[in-house]
């Protein structure tokens, strides 16, 4: 059952969700993230779970037309990140994003990981040298690459590419690290490394997961919800979900009857 | 075929003749169309072949360094270049630092910074429709602009602020081109680790799109210098027996602005003065010109494509 004594980072209230054209892909959904835990999205395409997870860095602010409705409250500080009046970028700055497809700028290894420091006007070249070789160990890629760290990141392989954007995700420290299909495009042995990292990572920041993989969910996640048609069908702990869901339709969908 | 009873011998070879026949009309067309396609590209590529070898052959008598370092003069054996390339050079200098800025900084705009909206489509096509007006409309354009309304007269500074006008909307179109084709999961990398719109235009969108820039640029300017039409008409002189005042100066400070506003002539017109005069000798002057402003169109086209793959190499996408 949920542990009612873990502290809530981050939750979402009543969030609904409108795209440019007029379609509603997120319905009212209520969900909280706890804190050094991960939550995983599953649901079949289109059901919103990527709607979801680009709301909590505004990455729809990018795209003209779109609009938010309720709320995303982050603790300590209670700030809705959905107000207006929150500039997107400070949303940002607290919570960081690795995409489904690795996306290393065509840059240094070096570079892709400072990025996120010189953004913030960082210059200083011993804090940068430190900030990128610890994003680097925390991303588990120090090893493989601190002898080429000038090298162009396109060189690395897939899996390398994906923990770089780990790294570049981790370098500014932040609160919540999300995370869209971050394994979809590479093999099985990448995709293990990925899963371990992620595992690691959950004792620094708060997670949240979108995965299409539902061994993954069960696999890494401490919490699931299942979304279907921009709605939060169910929510709980991971184990209890995947064992003893409670609703019909999670049932059909995990059970692969269905999706 | 009957698919219950298998078929005989005889029918089989019989659908197979007819099969191979059919195969064989349907090549013939295969060969028809490459046979004309191949035809159209030789007819442009060899009436310019013909057209640039016909130039050398008649110009090459005066492929020598005197003819670059001669002024014009009356007698053909002694009229030289050196005013009309210094003249070009010029010019071309002061193209670059109108179209560049200008062109780079709308492409940008249009791209990154403009809302999308009725007004900002009425923009685009009329970019679109700019590339396309005759030049000589922008030698007028200019004159009424450049050297009357702003009194800067017959100058290197009016031909160059034409041309640069011109090249304008093909350095807006290439530098829009550019920069779509920077890949969006790469922007969203940049906002996502909390980037200015400006940071994410300056770190990364102006960077990845130099080098289509550059091509745009390169082949702008090497239409700019073929130019001829607006250029006679701001009025440009077609006998120039003297230079522009040097940009470099041996005192303080060094940098001279005084070049702007002298008269000058240019390549094409220089070749258009020649050729218009009775004197074959004359012919043979315009002729090597204008091998030569082949050779140098070539040479920046062939810079660009060069430029284009050097940078492209480092960015795959």
């Amino acid at each position: 059952m949920i542990n009612a004594t873990t502290p809530i980072k981050a939750e979402s209230r009543g969030l609904n969700f409108f795209y440019s054209n007029g379609t509603q892909a997120l319905k009212g959904i209520d969900m909280p993230l706890y804190e050094n835990k991960i939550t995983a999205l599953i649901g079949p395409s289109g059901c919103g779970k990527s709607t979801y997870l680009r709301c909590y860095n505004r990455m729809h602010d990018l795209y003209p037309g779109n609009k938010y409705d309720g709320q995303i409250v982050m603790h300590p500080d209670n700030t809705n990140i959905l107000d207006a009046g929150v500039d997107p970028i400070e949303v940002r700055m607290r919570i960081s994003m690795v995409f489904q497809k690795p996306n290393p700028f065509p840059k240094s290894i070096y570079e892709n990981v400072a990025y996120g420091l010189r953004v913030r006007g960082e210059s200083n070249k011993r804090l940068l040298d430190d900030k990128v070789e610890e994003a680097l160990k925390g991303a588990a890629l120090w090893n493989e690459v601190k002898d080429r760290l000038q090298d162009l990141a396109f060189n690395l392989s897939g899996g390398q590419q994906q923990r770089l954007c780990i790294a570049r995700a981790l370098a500014t420290d932040p609160e919540i690290m999300l995370f869209d299909e971050p394994t979809s495009a590479l093999d099985p042995i990448a995709t293990a490394n990925i899963e371990e990292l992620m595992s690691e990572l959950r004792n620094k920041l708060t997670i949240l997961v979108v995965t299409h993989n539902m061994q993954q969910a069960a696999r890494i996640s401490d919490y699931t919800a299942y979304m279907y048609l921009g709605e939060l069908i169910e929510y709980g702990d991971t184990d209890m979900i995947f064992t003893r869901p409670t609703r019909k339709e999670t049932e059909d969908y995990i059970t692969g009857k269905f999706g | 075929m009957n698919s219950n009873t298998s078929p005989t011998k005889a029918s089989v070879i019989e659908n197979l003749t007819a099969v191979r026949a059919m195969i064989h009309r349907h090549k013939r067309n295969d060969i028809l169309f490459a046979t004309i396609g191949l035809l159209a590209v030789m007819f442009g590529l060899l009436t310019l072949l013909t057209l640039f070898i016909d130039l050398v052959m008649d110009g090459y008598p005066r492929f020598n360094l005197q003819f670059f370092s001669d002024f014009p003069s009356r007698r053909a054996g002694s009229a030289g270049l050196l005013s009309a390339w210094v003249g070009s050079l010029l010019v071309m200098f002061v193209t670059f630092f109108t179209a560049v800025p200008m062109g780079v900084a709308a492409g940008l705009y249009l791209e990154e910074y403009a809302p999308k909206n009725w007004f900002s489509d009425l923009i685009e096509i009329n970019v679109s429709n700019l590339a396309g007006v005759p030049s000589i409309i922008y030698g007028l354009l200019a004159l009424g602009l450049f050297v009357y309304g702003l009194n800067l007269g017959q100058s290197i500074l009016t031909a160059g602020l034409t041309l640069g006008l011109l090249i304008v909307p093909i350095v807006i179109v290439s530098t829009r081109e550019a920069i779509r084709a920077i890949p969006v999961a790469i922007r969203e990398a940049a906002y996502a680790v909390g980037a200015t719109k400006w940071q994410v235009v300056k770190d990364h969108v102006v960077k990845y799109s130099q080098g289509g820039i550059l091509t745009g640029v390169i082949i702008g300017m090497s239409r700019a210098l073929g130019e001829t039409a607006p250029i006679i008409t701001i009025g440009a002189l077609t006998f120039i027996a003297f230079l522009p005042p040097s940009p470099i100066t041996t005192t303080a400070p060094f940098i001279n602005f005084e070049w702007l506003s002298s008269s000058f002539t240019v390549l094409p017109i220089q070749m258009f003065n020649w050729l218009s005069r009775p004197d074959h000798a004359f012919h043979i002057n315009a002729a090597a010109t204008g091998a030569i402003i082949i050779v140098v169109t070539l040479l920046m086209n062939g810079t660009a494509i060069w430029l284009r793959y050097k940078i492209r190499k480092n960015i795959k996408w």
